[in-house]
């Protein structure tokens, strides 16, 4: 039972799963990205290298401290959460009455900025960062060969994906945030800290671009460039999904990632692009998104 | 962009010709002087291959400041045009024979295509979404270069000889290249201002500074977005197949969505939306690469830095300060 139709089937399942995995990242960068855009209206070009910092962060635990992939799991967040608030409070901050575009302008800055040193510092090769003992291994599903680490990426992600959209959809915290995010200055009227809260979204959404960096370390190497390819294409996500809801980034994440995964499987040569032509052909029949409004 | 970005001057609700334009025709009129009276004795002090590639980059600039500062219309791909022009023109120089002119042609000819094509996608969105969408367009580019047979890969073309102009002067003699150069600088240097102050310059302001009272007007903002970014990328493409014939090669670096961000750079640090910014801006990063290059990633953060600093303290660049000083200062006498 290994060809169906003339398809090999654990070739075809290996590809969908290496999208799965992509599309773990798509949907947890994109979801984050939309989070930061719906309150600041900044696109954050960080993102990418926030993630690359992640994985980093993640190595020097455990190369430095000798804390592992759990302890990182839960300390890269807060980390890069903690940086996220800084970046806001001290540069962000200065750019919210002024034109959209300076805030991707400065992030850009920030993202060239974190890439540099991390080259000069560890050159552009990657350093290796194992599986845990506990996810290494694997199932043999019978048709396909499941290795755990892959199928731990996927569960959590979807775990954190759904998380935080319960946490904005149906939680107080979450309502005003979205209150917030339509009228900023009538919920200010109400009382409250508009101001702490844009800051703290932002540390949000950029901890979760350190957390997919931690789940990114052991699957693909750690190294400086790792994160800038990758914003590149959660862009054209974010563009093809439209950043007007939230279950939209996410599904929108995981389908493309599935989709670049069979793309791999019968035209491997257009695999690099396929996004792209998708999101090109999503901007002349539907130019706001799939679930974007207006 | 939206207005409040933009440094205002107060003088620009006053009727028919005023002092003050005047006073900016005659700031422009001195400046090209200048301008040119430098670059054409400037190879007898500076090294002519620093000034070619300054030249091809700040026409680059100056197209890419065509669509951003006067359009308002961040495209943060520009690079796709800049390398695919180089590509067509290396490989048409190389593989075709064909003379220098005509190999500059067909890559500006490719770039404009490209342009309508790009253009009538991203235009689509706007603001942010375009940044997005055109950064991604020129990715699905580089791909393209990346993979396509006729490119070289990695290694990308190398065109040997330059070739004759017109099949007559001999560009291998570097000041017959440098004047050439010159001269493809000065027409789309001039072509650019004559846009900006014709009547489709000023609708185009219009469009940039307030939508939709221009929309309301009756003017197709759609059309004259599109227009401007095909020419942005028409000029664009003129520089990089200049700029391929220059070094006889064509490579994946002009392609590289780190390109696109270091034209945005070049524009911000000389002065958005001003008519000779660009060209400072080019002249002022391309000296810093060529003196800081054994300083490797270090660049790319000092690049970042500069990026940063501009946003936050300097969001007029070194000419808009210049002129913000002089007209302060003329406006007080």
């Amino acid at each position: 039972m290994t060809t169906l139709f003339g398809i090999s089937v654990p070739a075809l399942m290996g590809q969908l799963l290496i999208g799965l995995i992509n599309g773990s990242f798509y949907a947890l960068l994109s979801l984050g990205l939309a989070v930061i855009f719906g309150l600041l209206n900044i696109i954050n070009f960080t993102h990418g290298a926030q993630y690359m910092v992640g994985a980093f962060v993640a190595w020097f635990l455990l190369d430095k401290a000798g804390l592992g992939y759990w302890w990182a799991l839960l300390l890269v967040p807060i980390v890069l959460a903690a940086v996220g608030v800084l970046i806001e409070r001290l540069m962000l901050k200065h750019l919210y009455k002024l034109d959209h575009l300076y805030g991707l302008l400065l992030t850009f800055g920030l993202a060239l900025i974190f890439e540099g040193v991390f080259t000069k510092r560890f050159g552009s090769a990657g350093l290796p960062y194992s599986i845990p003992d506990k996810l290494s291994g694997g199932y043999n599903l019978g048709f396909m060969f499941l290795p755990t680490y892959r199928a731990w990426v996927i569960a959590a992600s979807l775990v954190i994906c759904l998380g935080t959209w319960f946490m904005i959809e149906r939680t107080k915290l979450g309502s005003y945030l979205r209150a917030a995010t339509e009228n900023p200055s009538m919920v200010q009227a109400f009382g409250v800290n508009v101001p702490r809260m844009v800051t703290l979204t932002y540390g949000l959404g950029v901890g979760l671009a350190g957390l997919a960096g931690v789940f990114a370390a052991p699957i693909y190497q750690v190294s400086p460039q790792m994160g800038s390819s990758l914003i590149i294409v959660v862009f054209a996500v974010v563009v093809i999904g439209g950043m007007g809801s939230i279950m939209g980034s996410i599904v929108t994440g995981f389908g493309l990632g599935i989709i670049e995964g069979l793309t791999k499987y019968f035209y491997p040569e257009a695999s690099n692009t396929v996004i792209f032509v998708i999101m090109a052909i999503v901007l002349m029949v539907r130019p706001q998104g799939l679930f974007g409004q207006r | 962009m939206a207005t409040d970005a933009k440094p205002q001057h107060e003088e620009a609700a006053q009727p028919l010709v005023s002092r003050d334009e005047l006073w900016e025709a005659r700031y422009h009129r001195n400046g090209f002087v200048a301008l040119f009276a430098i670059l054409v004795v400037a190879p007898a002090v500076v090294y002519p291959v620093f000034l070619m590639n300054a030249l091809c980059f700040a026409l680059f600039a100056c197209a890419f400041n065509l669509l951003l500062g006067f359009g308002g219309l961040l495209s943060f791909g520009h690079a796709m045009f800049l390398g695919m022009a180089g590509y067509v023109s290396a490989y048409a120089a190389r593989s075709w024979g064909l003379t220098p002119e005509l190999a500059i042609l067909a890559g500006t000819a490719t770039a404009t295509a490209l342009g309508v094509v790009s253009g009538l996608i991203a235009i689509r969105r706007q603001g942010i979404y375009f940044a997005m969408i055109t950064l991604a367009l020129a990715q699905m580019v580089f791909f393209f270069c990346l993979q396509a047979p006729f490119t070289g890969g990695e290694d990308g073309i190398q065109t040997g000889p330059r070739g004759k102009l017109l099949g007559l002067l001999p560009l291998s003699d570097s000041t017959a290249m440098y004047y050439t150069v010159l001269a493809i600088f000065a027409f789309g240097f001039f072509l650019i201002y004559r846009i900006i102050h014709s009547p489709f310059g000023q609708v185009l302001k219009a469009i940039r500074d307030n939508e939709p009272r221009a929309v309301s007007l009756g003017y197709r903002a759609e059309r004259y977005k599109l227009a401007a970014f095909i020419m942005s990328a028409a000029l664009s493409g003129l520089a990089g197949a200049t700029k391929a014939i220059v070094f006889q090669q064509a490579s994946l670096t002009d392609v590289h969505w780190t390109m696109s961000g270091e034209v945005v750079l070049m524009t911000l640090v000389g002065g958005l939306g001003t008519v000779f910014g660009p060209v400072v801006g080019a002249f002022v990063l391309i000296a810093m690469e060529s003196y800081l290059s054994e300083l490797g990633a270090w660049f790319t953060v000092a690049e970042g830095v500069i990026f940063v600093a501009c946003v936050l303290a300097f969001r007029r660049g070194i000419l808009g300060e210049i002129e913000a000083w002089l007209r302060r200062r003329r406006h007080r006498r």
